[in-house]
């Protein structure tokens, strides 16, 4: 696939293999589409080795073992069926982001869900970074994330997702996601967070009164020793797992004091 | 329903519940549970995500308690051979069992105080358990865990020693997930206990709901753990634990952390 990182006249080529409309509607149809991203060794240097966009997952190197999430259509839709894969090879480091926030919006059909399915591995020795801009439920959406992400031994993730419950002043669809992570195959962290009932949404033993929720995962060599003890401030938990890792979890009333409250987190990690 | 279940899921039963509130001390304390109203919200959401999630592990232990409880009354499997040697396999691989699905308890419970006082539970529970209804497959489950296995797994264990169902099991983990609490809020606020009943009996559609959900889950990811090897012992290392429900509190897991470090406290959680 040749994109290699570093050269400052490199281009990366774009290929929409595999994104196919599967159904009509009112707006743009519902998409299935497949991207990935993978990673290799060379000369000691992280190159991609794979970079495959798939609409409206689009993906662009911006830097060495950089790569950012473009939306390049709205969404996801109701109806949606995306999947991103990403593979971290042994010893290469990588960065994804994203330039926005996701909007999830329902669909034409109203009960189609949107699926999203993010694989990832890590590879030995490897790090990943993992840092999209938040996803935001907007009314009547319906959409179902699943994270797998698989850590081999020495590998290191610093994996953040943040959940915003509707726009300014509005009540969110639907949402279900579950992420599981497992290092040298044991179980890591396995947590599902369900948004768009209200009675559960509200409850003081879930969210309480908070409009976003977020964590930041925290695993491996490269982000340091987790602290001996749980440290906790307004809305924000730095807690050590069981395993390997850190987990930094926040409720906020808006996204950018959750990121605060996470940023916060992160850096309670005692450094590498 | 098993006449048993009454005993296991009793607040009598001495196995220290009485002195956990789940999260209903500090939430009390922090001003999020003022009322019947707030208790009745909090309860809600308490028991669809670590109710749904310690119901589903407490079906889990159970099932895999009667799957290693079989062994020798299952004549004409392979892994029911009684030499002393594959009865010495069989217990290792019946502990490795029991880890398994602990560490898939430790990955579902992000905040060590909440793992702290899931394990002191279980430990008192499982020590409680051994006395009321000895079993070997209790015997195997205390030397697995040494420290104390997380509650939902004892309470699954010693339901299938005292003759429960999975649904039982789970019905009991989802009862105490909110019942515990309920009281706890009685005595800190001084609620009027009837109206807190009330307020329980509201909530047993769900709890109902849950049981339902949480058995389904445990038993398919048994079962097909199962039907995918070729013999229990083989199946019980690799049924596909991780599959059971994950519901994530982050409301419960920063009352359990703010808990931890308030000095005076009447609730060990």
């Amino acid at each position: 696939m040749g994109v290699t990182t570093g050269g400052t006249t490199e281009v990366t080529p774009v290929q929409a293999i595999g994104a196919a409309p599967v159904r009509g509607g009112t707006g743009r149809r519902a998409l299935f589409a497949r991207a990935a991203v993978a990673t290799a060794l060379s000369g000691g240097r992280t190159v991609l080795d794979t970079l495959r966009s798939a609409p409206p997952l689009t993906l662009r190197q911006t830097g060495p073992g950089t790569v950012h999430l473009v939306a390049t259509a709205a969404g996801p839709l109701g109806g949606d069926d995306l999947g991103l894969s990403i593979d971290v090879a042994p010893g290469t480091v990588l960065t994804i982001a994203s330039v926005a926030s996701t909007l999830v919006l329902p669909g034409p059909e109203e009960s189609a869900e949107s699926v999203l399915v993010v694989d990832a591995r890590v590879g030995a020795g490897a790090t990943l970074v993992y840092a999209p801009e938040p996803t935001v439920l907007a009314a009547g959406c319906a959409h179902r994330m699943v994270v797998r992400l698989t850590l081999e031994e020495g590998a290191s993730v610093s994996w953040r997702e943040e959940i915003v419950f509707g726009r300014h002043g509005e009540r969110p669809g639907r949402c279900h996601a579950r992420f599981d992570t497992t290092a040298g195959g044991v179980p890591l962290l396995r947590q599902e967070f369900v948004v768009g009932d209200p009675a559960v949404d509200a409850s003081p033993a879930v969210y309480g009164d908070a409009r976003c929720v977020g964590t930041t995962l925290l695993a491996g060599p490269a982000f340091g020793t987790p602290p001996g003890e749980a440290v906790i401030s307004a809305g924000c938990a730095v807690l050590p797992l069981a395993g390997q890792g850190t987990l930094v979890s926040a409720l906020a009333p808006d996204a950018p004091t959750l990121r605060a409250r996470l940023t916060w987190g992160e850096t309670q990690i005692l450094p590498a | 329903m098993d006449a048993a279940l009454l005993l296991l899921a009793d607040s009598r039963l001495p196995a220290g519940g009485h002195a956990h509130s789940g999260g209903a001390e500090q939430a009390v304390r922090a001003g999020a549970i003022t009322g019947t109203e707030d208790l009745a919200r909090f309860l809600r959401g308490r028991l669809a995500t670590t109710g749904l999630v310690t119901a589903a592990l407490s079906a889990a232990a159970c099932h895999l308690a009667v799957l290693l409880g079989s062994h020798g009354e299952d004549g004409g499997r392979p892994w029911t051979e009684p030499s002393a040697a594959a009865a010495a396999e069989s217990e290792t691989d019946a502990r490795a069992a029991w880890r398994e699905l602990d560490a898939e308890a430790d990955a579902r419970t992000a905040s060590p105080a909440q793992r702290y006082a899931a394990r002191t539970q279980g430990r008192l529970l499982l020590r409680s358990g051994r006395r009321i209804w000895p079993s070997p497959v209790l015997d195997t489950l205390a030397q697995a865990v040494p420290d104390g296995v997380h509650h939902p797994i004892a309470l699954g264990a010693v339901a299938a020693a005292a003759g429960c169902s999975r649904h039982d099991a789970a019905m009991a983990a989802a009862y105490t997930s909110i019942t515990g609490p309920a009281t706890a809020a009685v005595r800190l606020l001084g609620l009027d206990p009837v109206v807190v009943h009330r307020v329980l009996a509201g909530l047993v559609p769900d709890l109902s709901g849950v049981a339902r959900t949480a058995t389904a889950a445990a038993s398919g990811t048994v079962e097909a753990g199962v039907a995918a090897r070729g013999t229990a012992a083989e199946a019980v290392l690799r049924i596909a634990w991780e599959e059971l429900p994950a519901h994530a509190a982050p409301a419960l897991d920063l009352l359990a952390e703010q808990h931890l470090r308030t000095e005076v406290r009447l609730f060990v959680s």
